[in-house]
């Protein structure tokens, strides 16, 4: 067992890619939220009803880009609720937003439970098969790696290439980091602050929902219960880290899910010496050190956690 | 071509609970007229404004601009009337560059690319037209607050407003930068603009105004053409009734209460970092600290205070060399504290005004017993000090935020005054406070300097300074200038404040 070796498996690099897959999703989601003001807490609920929702689409008869369809609108109805308690009526977004949490889990657990009632083993689906692009998916290393993903993967690193476009190129962007920033400027500006609060938070629902329709549609075939597994919190982490950039914050999912796949090899080969639940705790720890040495001066969103309220001061 | 309405508004009226802010308001701007909208704090200026500009809704009347109607509590239709709006607290986002807080809310919000090139170029020749000159890519959070005015104005400008408010402009700038602020206005007038600016400043009103309007509680109670009227008529119908200025009788100065020695200091986040510090306060005496603030005032403050301790140098505190005190030792060695910062570090707001008024006093023999508090002695001071100090509230248990913002000093100056301090540190007194308020915050230090306290007066009101101060000490950039005679010219002193021809070596 060399750790130096593993780095040049490919196998590795295609596990990492993979993993991190829903962690793009989620913090690109998270910080569409973050970047507009408003703290969504509720990611990881919001994750687990798109794992259920995604998959019991398809499960139903379904098509599997129905699915993620399904899974981006039930996402966007939560961060619907979500908005309407924090941006509309102003209420704390960390109670909220954990509410909303509990409320995705247990309504998705409840919701697999109704449609099918008597299982011993967890039915399966046939989940999105990986790509195969003529020229691009025979390039050596990069081929595999990138590009004989799932069509999800790819849509992924397409997602966080357009959200920084959107945010720091166009009119809308600029629209969205001001209410961010100083609520009361943009409406000084003509903006509806409320309104693009709202449409924010849906939008980052929707994605953090789709990271985890992935989860059941494409890295596996069954749902189960408590299969988001704390993805969602370390987007969260992952956001401060990135310091509000989607670039950084791929590079953040890339990074842990890296630590997550060393995790996972290690664990494998090494024999009892260490106890398998430190390796376990590994990416975890590895993310807290980078959190410490890389936010500390991390700028970030003024009015994040600030409700507005029209004609206050 | 003037005498032209531009804006007319018609009965505004507008409540908050059951205060009419706003009561049966109507008003008229002119086409190229410069209009200073007057008013003790709390007349209802910044609400009227803030309903034409649509922030607020008005309860009943109207707003017309060129002969349209206004629809209620939209920002976007008043910019599109050509309302343009400088609030009092910018709104400017300081993580942003200047470019990307004008273009905001310019171009559709759909559209696929921000347009900066032309942004650019419409921005630079607004620039040279209104010789308004700033960085387009520099942050916001870089700027001095001359500079962000001057971003809020050309923001404004940008979207070709006809009709340019400003509230309390000159609350932020140094002597200089108001000048200059008035030139800029006058240019805009000249090129067509017309302008209203909120302020309770008289001398901008008599300096730069064609037509002032006076609002008292809510109502229009004066409008007319400042050539034909005074200062003294203006205040008259701001107040009510003619205050009695405060004014100083020199006294002999007693002995040195508070000296300090080539005093260094630094505390992040706190401005500029105090450097060789060193001034003298004797009994009797009101020495000014002028400058704009954020020049080293709050550090100084808390250094007097015990929050901060010195890096060097020394302070002498009634003879005795002291330089690492907490705020409690020094309470007890007879410093009174008039913090800038009311209810955040003046004042706990949601405590009572029994409960504020007992925060230095509690320990002590009479008022406390075993560790237990006597309610009783505690309650009949408040209500004795609430009775001197003319602390109008709704009673001792009254929470202290429910106070306005002339009663909350009273109470501060109260609890500060009754204790017999040697040295007082009032760091903005009247920051904030209508005339009345004011005249009564100046006397209560008057007579505390007669008494035999010295008295530290941090301002950037040179009008305070000259009026209260034996003499002045100019503050830029941590460093303290020679004391001034109070028979310097005042803009001598502006000059000085603005960091031109400052020499702390103070050959001045």
């Amino acid at each position: 067992m060399d750790i130096l070796s593993l780095f040049l498996e490919t196998g590795f690099w295609l596990a990492m890619v993979r993993m991190a897959t829903p962690l793009i999703f989620g913090t690109m989601g998270e910080l569409i939220c973050e970047r507009a003001g408003v703290l969504n807490l509720g990611i990881e609920g919001i994750m687990a009803a798109g794992c259920m929702s995604g998959w019991t689409w398809v499960f139903l008869g379904g098509t599997l880009w129905g699915g993620v369809l399904f899974a981006a609108c039930v996402g966007a109805a939560l961060g619907l609720l979500h908005a309407v308690f924090t941006v509309h009526l102003g209420l704390s977004q960390h109670v909220t937003g954990l509410g909303i949490t509990m409320l995705g889990v247990s309504l998705s657990s409840f919701v697999f439970r109704m449609v099918l009632p008597q299982v011993t083993t967890p039915p399966k689906i046939v989940p999105f098969a990986p790509l195969d692009i003529p020229v691009l998916s025979t390039l050596p290393f990069i081929g595999p790696v990138l590009f004989s993903q799932t069509a999800l993967t790819l849509l992924a690193f397409i997602l966080v290439g357009v959200t920084a476009y959107v945010l720091l190129r166009t009119p809308l962007g600029l629209a969205l980091r001001m209410v961010g920033e100083n609520p009361l400027a943009a409406e000084a500006q003509g903006l509806s602050v409320l309104g693009l609060r709202t449409g924010a938070v849906m939008v980052g629902s929707a994605f953090m929902a789709v990271g985890g329709a992935f989860l059941t549609l494409a890295a596996f075939d069954a749902f189960y219960i408590g299969m988001v597994n704390g993805r969602g919190w370390i987007c969260i982490a992952l956001v401060v880290f990135s310091s509000w950039k989607p670039g950084k914050a791929l590079l953040g999912a890339l990074l842990f899910a890296a630590f997550d796949a060393i995790q996972m090899r290690v664990q494998q080969q090494s024999i009892s010496a260490i106890p398998y639940q430190f390796y376990l705790m590994l990416p975890y720890l590895c993310s807290i050190l980078a959190l410490i040495t890389m936010s500390r001066k991390a700028a970030y969103p003024k009015a994040l956690l600030v409700p507005f309220r029209k004609g206050e001061r | 071509m003037p005498n032209t309405p531009v804006l007319r508004l018609c009965g505004i009226t507008k409540y908050f609970g059951p205060l009419a802010a706003n009561d049966d308001i109507s008003l008229t701007l002119n086409a190229g007229e410069m209009l200073a909208l007057l008013g003790e704090n709390g007349a209802g200026k910044t609400t009227l404004m803030s309903i034409l500009f649509g922030h607020y809704v008005a309860d009943s009347g109207t707003v017309e601009v060129q002969g349209e109607a206004l629809p209620p509590g939209s920002p976007r239709a008043a910019l599109t009337a050509g309302v343009g709006m400088v609030h009092q607290h910018f709104t400017l986002a300081g993580n942003m560059t200047v470019l990307e807080n004008i273009m905001l809310g310019t171009e559709p919000l759909w559209g696929f690319r921000r347009n900066s090139a032309r942004a650019r170029a419409k921005l630079g020749a607004l620039m040279e037209r209104f010789q308004l000159r700033v960085d387009p890519f520099a942050m916001v959070r870089g700027l001095s607050v001359g500079e962000r005015q001057r971003v809020e104005i050309l923001k404004v400008l940008y979207r070709d407003a006809r009709i340019l408010i400003l509230d309390e402009p000159t609350a932020v700038l140094t002597p200089q930068e108001s000048d200059h602020l008035f030139a800029t206005l006058r240019e805009l007038v000249n090129q067509g603009v017309s302008v209203i600016f909120i302020t309770h400043k008289l001398r901008e009103v008599m300096a730069a105004s064609d037509r002032c309007v006076v609002l008292r509680h809510g109502r229009v109670v004066l409008e007319t053409s400042t050539k034909a009227t005074s200062a003294e008529e203006l205040a008259k119908a701001m107040v009510g009734a003619s205050i009695p200025q405060a004014t100083r009788t020199p006294h002999p100065h007693g002995e040195e209460v508070l000296f300090l020695d080539r005093v260094n200091a630094s505390a992040p986040d706190r401005g500029a970092s105090l450097n060789e510090l060193t001034l003298s306060v004797r009994a009797h005496e009101i020495l000014g600290i002028a400058g704009v603030s954020g020049n080293g005032q709050a550090l100084l403050a808390d250094l007097l205070s015990g929050l901060v301790a010195p890096a060097g140098g020394n302070i002498v505190l009634r003879g005795q060399t002291v330089n690492h005190l907490t705020p409690a030792a020094m309470i007890r060695a007879g410093v009174g504290r008039v913090p800038d910062d009311r209810t955040g570090t003046g004042l706990v707001a949601d405590m009572t005004v029994m409960e504020n008024l007992s925060t230095e006093i509690y320990r002590l023999p009479g008022f406390s017993k075993r560790g237990m508090l006597n309610f009783k002695a505690l309650a009949s001071r408040a209500a004795q000090l609430m009775d001197v100090f003319d602390i109008r509230c709704a009673g001792p248990d009254a929470p202290v935020r429910k106070l306005s913002g002339g009663n909350m000093q009273k109470l501060i100056l109260g609890r500060v005054l009754s204790q017999g301090p040697h040295l007082i540190l009032a760091n903005q007194p009247t920051w904030g406070l209508d005339v009345g308020a004011t005249a009564a915050v100046h006397q209560h230090l008057l007579d505390a300097a007669r008494r035999g306290a010295g008295v530290i007066l941090i301002s950037e009101d040179l009008d305070e300074l000259f009026q209260l101060s034996d003499r002045i000490q100019v503050m830029y950039q941590g460093r303290l200038s020679a004391p001034q005679d109070t028979s310097v010219d005042r803009a001598r002193l502006g000059l000085m404040m603005s960091g031109q021809t400052f020499d702390h070596r103070g050959a001045a």
